[in-house]
């Protein structure tokens, strides 16, 4: 009884936390070379409309992901040459991005507003899948949600282990001593934010093919800013992503059951519940005792233009 | 995945940051910003099928051909301008408000509230205190930002935001709840405020209302308050360097809390001169993202309070750009969030031009055949 | 030895120059190091030291002029290039990365570091080897200024250097230190590495150095045998003039204690800055009271605690002519007489976007009179400028430019100037001559000490002792965020200070001490 309650809410959350995992992850890369892109939900939104329009054009859902991480990725190309090559303020880049993603998705997708798109199938196991409660769970999701998975095991080997990401870290902590011995730091932040906006464009694309397998202007709701207050929540470490993001999760889909449980309270305060647990949580983080411990990068949204 | 190793590898540039800014080059910026999004706009228009010049026509220039059209603009400008000049002031000290959308939002809903609990009487009373009310209401909601920030160290760019998204869902409960209209078939909207909760018309025949005026006396009063008192002095100080404010004595607190106040009860303002002036009630949206638009508004206006004047105009006029456009040449509403995106962009953009000087390095064959940025003589 | 100069030079620079905007950092400059020989730049701050071996180390590129490696002329595109080629660079400030480990440190600053457990092996081998013990693992931010360097050091060694570039070592560390680095460097030549040392500090060049080659205004005045010469002859050529000495007004009567700081205890707001405890010292009228110390042992806290820029517990802790005020803020403590000049001009002493006029307001507008009822007195406020420029030389085209636009010499007059002519009855100030020319240095020297002549408390915090000894009446040492007790200038022995600037860090025995506050027990 309980069990049947329960394995559908948990994979509601893994629906709702997923677009939140891949565009944090991003982010959390992107912040720990030391550049603030604050254009998560335009880049997002840029990719759920280009990965909408695409699978719906196209009717894979495969040219779909990669197209949404394909536009993702061309909002942080922007980014990176406004903040990078060209260091414009990276606070006001990220909301000119947002505000732009915002637009244009609209533009590009006022012809998809009500089409419907067959949702990302579910990478089914024979047998296993089928199993009760554990193959629903573990073994019955599209692929996007085991590509989120798989990130935070190598975006965490990659900033841990890999000398690729020390030279990234080296980069965000301290830019001046990266260039002068020697590291390309713009290069590197370029990369980085790159990989960012095809992270957030990722986490479009699942929202738009997979949780809600539809295109709608702002369908976004927030979440690209709601994935840039998680990697604060997560003190910039891949694991604890995971923690918040499934957590923020949680959140999200606390709406729909409580209205199901018939909980007598305006369907709109429920709504506001995500967004009052972000500022809760900023709060928390802050003001805890473990401030000043946090692993915030030295470097994070300073412009940084080598002298040569 | 390294840029385009031409243009844009900064190894081909001798690149040096000026020494001191030419004023000159710091107001004509915006001014090249504009042009370039014009002319980007003609080549959106050329992809998405329709005639570039006829839409740019019908979205920058007939819209000023009318008397009409000229008072929609200052109604739209009013409260870019107002929003503008207060989130300026507070991005000059590096406090970044980005949750005017939702101080609009909450100015306008106890601005409403005033104005509905007298609903049906008369009174020269009622109107100011719609405004008070406004005023605090946006200021409220702006002291939880400042709070957060100043008492907790959380950073107000989020939360500030994500109180815009709480706003909206407010307003929301109460115009499908207890502020909508019992006369009203159940639609999620207020009672139409009475004439004592509506501000006067300047121009018969026009929705252009007192707001808009006192807009530009706002910005005056902005710019004397940047320009010739101590407290803009201490914003300017605190942006540019915030521990040489310290060192003066400024408290980074009190002004942190003085510019989100004072950009929170701009929005505030602005948001109940919207509901007593072009909307006279309550509904669930107030905006169309006035809040947001001032953010680029101030920067193309180089936060500078005149200087908001013209970009409000010029914002304003993508907004009745976009809808004149819808209406005559079909064009998506959308286009104005992309020419605004846009225009941020270039502005951004040109104010490299602005920071730097730009010299090409002579570029020279390499004896592999390559060509490279050459060192001087070599 | 000099059969080695016979050899072909193992790095020879020829007619190397390179302009920044405003300014020729280096001027057709021609010099030339031999296999295992010391060579010293010689030369002022600004000389353009710097700038020619960050050149060498490609981190910049010549506009002009060619380098020679074993006498063949190249292109170093970057420090991988340079690493290649054999060449190492210790910074003098330090191109680490606070929040990594000593191994992440080195190893980002080797081009094949191979993996990890080797390196770490090598690392600790090395260290050993040269006398520079360091604990892979440890954090950066936990160590000393002194550990930090071995560090860089460390990098250089471990990846067989040809030629060394040492900028300024020796500015961060204690004396004791220094001649630990010396056999260093020393038997690191006896290997036949050639050593750059860069300095402007003569007695080290005399010791340490076979050849010195001396700068000044970004050109090559002189060569010399640094053995063969004075410290003065060579001052004289690093300065291009007559060396001014300061003048005291002979045996001058100290007043009350006009500035008492009695139990300042402050926790840094840096996670990698340095906690200040129980710091208690007063300073009569008339009196220049020197505080010295290593850089980053708590020198940034004590200034912010003493201006106001951070606020005692109590407001006992801090008083001016028995007036408490510890918990007033900057604002507060110089309407009292308090005025400050911090280390730093750009961006904390003075907003480098800002007009001077504005810079004067910045500080002086309560104590000059420069607003009333909200307004800014624009009239009064350019006077004041102008006043500052008059008086202290400043050389600027006119009040209207920006604070940015000056050199750092001149900004330093302005900042100076500025609190002087506020007539502060306690003046504290941080590394007055940082940067600064001789002449203007000693114009700044002058000024403090007509100052504390006028019956004010000077506090004068410097890393540079000579200045200390040369200005001030009782001196203390800060050490980790403790002040020691204090001495009477004259009676000071350099040793005795050292030992103190060192704690117990710059003993020889001591090794890679991890928490510098048992250290200091110990």
């Amino acid at each position: 009884m309980t069990l049947d309650i329960l394995v559908p809410i948990i994979l509601t959350v893994v629906g709702s936390a997923t677009p939140l995992l891949f565009a944090a992850l991003g982010e959390l890369v992107v912040e720990k070379s030391g550049v603030l892109n604050l254009g998560v939900e335009g880049m997002m939104i840029m990719g759920a409309v280009a990965a909408f329009g695409v699978a719906v054009s196209t009717g894979s859902g495969t040219l779909g992901i990669v197209a949404g991480a394909a536009a993702g990725m061309a909002m942080a190309f922007v980014f990176g040459v406004l903040t990078l090559t060209l260091a414009a303020n990276q606070v006001a880049t990220g909301l000119a991005l947002t505000i732009f993603g915002l637009g244009l998705s609209a533009l590009l997708g006022a012809g998809f507003v009500g089409i419907p798109v067959a949702p990302l199938a579910k990478l089914a196991i024979p047998g296993i899948s089928d199993l009760p409660v554990i193959g629903p769970l573990l073994f019955a999701h599209d692929a996007l949600v085991y590509l989120s998975l798989a990130a935070v095991v190598g975006v965490a080997w990659f900033l841990k282990k890999s000398r690729a990401g020390m030279i990234l870290r080296a980069v965000g902590e301290s830019d001046i001593s990266a260039h002068s011995i020697g590291y390309d730091v713009i290069a590197v932040r370029y990369r980085a934010v790159l990989f960012g906006g095809a992270m957030a464009g990722l986490g479009g694309a699942f929202l738009s093919l997979s949780y809600t397998p539809l295109w709608n202007e702002g369908m976004t709701a927030g979440r690209g800013w709601i994935a840039l207050a998680l990697v604060v929540f997560a003190t910039w470490r891949p694991w604890r992503l995971l923690a918040g993001a499934y957590l923020f999760g949680g959140v999200t889909i606390l709406q729909l059951y409580s209205q199901g449980a018939g909980v007598a309270i305006p369907a709109q305060v429920l709504s506001m519940l995500p967004y009052l647990a972000t500022i809760l949580v900023l709060t928390i983080i802050a003001a805890g005792p473990w401030k000043g411990r946090l692993d915030a990068p030295a470097c994070l949204g300073k412009p940084f233009r080598p002298s040569t | 995945m390294s840029p385009d190793p031409g243009l844009l590898n900064p190894a081909a540039w001798k690149i040096e940051p000026r020494r001191e800014i030419p004023r000159s080059l710091l107001y004509a910026t915006p001014l090249l910003a504009v042009v370039l999004t014009v002319i980007a706009g003609f080549f959106i228009f050329l992809f998405m099928g329709y005639d570039p010049l006829l839409s740019l026509y019908h979205f920058f220039i007939s819209p000023l051909l009318t008397l009409y059209g000229l008072s929609e603009l200052m109604v739209k400008a009013g409260p870019l301008i107002m929003i503008g000049v207060g989130l300026a002031v507070g991005f000059r000290a590096n406090v970044w408000n980005i949750g005017a959308e939702g101080q609009l939002t909450l100015g306008a809903i106890t601005g409403g509230v005033v104005a509905l609990a007298f609903w049906n009487e008369t009174g020269w009373w009622i109107l100011p205190l719609m405004c008070g009310a406004g005023i605090l209401g946006g200021m409220a909601y702006a002291a939880i930002p400042a709070f957060l920030r100043t008492r907790f160290n959380v950073n107000e760019i989020l939360t500030s935001l994500m109180l815009t998204y709480v706003a909206t869902l407010f307003l929301s409960t109460l115009v499908y709840g207890p502020l909508k209209d019992p006369m009203g078939f159940n639609f999620p909207q207020s009672r139409m405020f009475s004439d004592s909760g509506l501000l006067p018309i300047l121009l018969e025949g026009t929705r252009l209302h007192l707001g808009s005026g006192l807009a530009i006396a706002i910005a005056v009063a902005g710019w004397v308050l940047m320009t010739y008192t101590i407290v803009g002095f201490q914003v300017r100080v605190l942006g540019q360097a915030p521990a040489a404010a310290r060192y003066a004595g400024f408290s980074g607190k009190r002004l942190v809390w003085f510019c989100l106040l004072l950009s929170g009860g701009l929005a505030g303002l602005a948001g109940t001169f919207e509901v007593a002036g072009p909307i006279g009630q309550l509904i669930p949206v107030i905006s169309p993202g006035y809040g947001f638009t001032a953010i680029i508004v101030a920067f193309l206006g180089r936060l500078h309070p005149l200087g908001i004047i013209l970009s409000g105009l010029v914002m304003a006029l993508s907004y009745i750009g976009g809808e004149n456009a819808q209406v005559v040449v079909g064009l998506p509403q959308a286009v104005t969030g992309v020419f605004q995106g846009l225009l941020l962009f270039f502005l951004l953009a040109s104010d490299f031009l602005v920071r730097y000087r730009i010299r090409r390095r002579a570029i020279q064959a390499a004896p592999d055949g390559q060509t490279q940025a050459a060192e001087g003589a070599s | 030895m000099s059969a080695r100069y016979l050899e072909v030079s193992r790095l020879e620079v020829k007619g190397v120059t390179k302009r920044f905007p405003g300014v020729v950092a280096n001027d057709r400059v021609d010099f030339a190091v031999g296999p295992g020989e010391v060579h010293a730049l010689l030369g002022e701050n600004g000389a353009g030291k710097s700038t020619l071996v960050k050149m060498i180390y490609g981190v910049l590129h010549p506009d002009e002029g060619t380098l020679l490696w074993n006498g063949e002329a190249l292109q170093i595109a970057d420090p991988h290039a340079a690493r290649a080629l054999g060449i190492g660079m210790v910074f003098q400030h330090f191109s680490l990365f606070e929040a990594m480990t000593v191994l992440e440190n080195i190893a980002l600053g080797m081009d094949k570091p191979g993996d990890m457990a080797t390196l770490a092996t090598r690392v600790r081998d090395v260290s050993q080897a040269y006398g520079l013990p360091l604990d892979p693992e440890r954090d950066v931010y936990t160590l000393s200024v002194g550990e930090r360097q071995r560090i860089e050091i460390v990098r250089c060694l471990l990846q067989n250097p040809k030629l060394l570039i040492m900028d300024e070592p020796t500015s961060v560390l204690t004396p004791q230190e220094v001649s630990r680095l010396f056999e260093t460097l020393r038997k690191l030549a006896a290997e036949g590495v050639s050593i750059l040392y860069i300095s402007h500090k003569l007695e080290e060049i005399k010791q340490l150095c076979d050849r010195a080659t001396i700068l000044r205004g970004g050109k090559v005045v002189d060569t010399c045998d640094p053995a063969a010469e004075t410290a003065k002859s060579m001052a004289q050529m690093m300065i291009g003039a007559e060396l001014k000495s300061v003048t005291r007004r002979g045996g001058a009567s100290l007043g009350e204690p006009r500035l008492v700081v009695e139990g300042l205890t402050l926790a840094s707001e840096d996670l990698h800055g340095v906690d200040l405890k129980n710091i208690s010292f007063s300073v009569k009228a008339g009196e220049i009271f020197g505080i010295a110390g290593v850089a980053g042992n708590g020198q940034n806290e004590l200034l912010l605690g003493l201006s106001g820029e951070r606020l005692a517990d109590h407001d006992s802790v801090l008083r001016i002519d028995h007036r408490v005020l510890g918990r007033k803020d900057a604002g507060q403590r110089r309407q009292y007489g308090l005025c400050s000049v911090p280390e730093e001009r750009n961006g904390h002493g003075a907003v480098p976007g800002m007009s001077l006029i504005e810079n004067g307001v910045l500080s002086a507008h309560h104590r000059m009179g420069l607003v009333s009822s909200l307004f800014i007195q624009a009239g009064a406020a350019a006077r004041f400028a102008a006043e500052i420029v008059k008086t202290f030389d400043v050389r600027t085209p006119g009040t209207g430019v920006s604070a940015g636009s000056l050199s750092g010499g001149n900004l330093q007059k302005f900042v100076v100037g500025r609190e002087i002519l506020q007539k502060p009855t306690v003046l504290v100030v941080s590394q007055p001559t940082w940067g600064v020319d001789a002449g203007a240095a000693a114009a700044i020297h002058q000024a403090l000490v007509d100052l504390a002549a006028k019956g004010v408390a000077v506090v004068v915090v410097s890393q540079d002792l000579d200045e200390l000894l040369a200005i001030t009446d009782r001196l203390a040492v800060i050490n980790v965020g403790v002040l020691s007790s204090a001495m009477v200038t004259q009676e000071a022995s350099v040793e005795e200070i050292g030992l103190l600037m060192g704690g117990v860090h710059g003993l020889d025995t001591a090794p890679a001490t991890p928490d510098a506050e048992t250290a200091h027990v110990a």
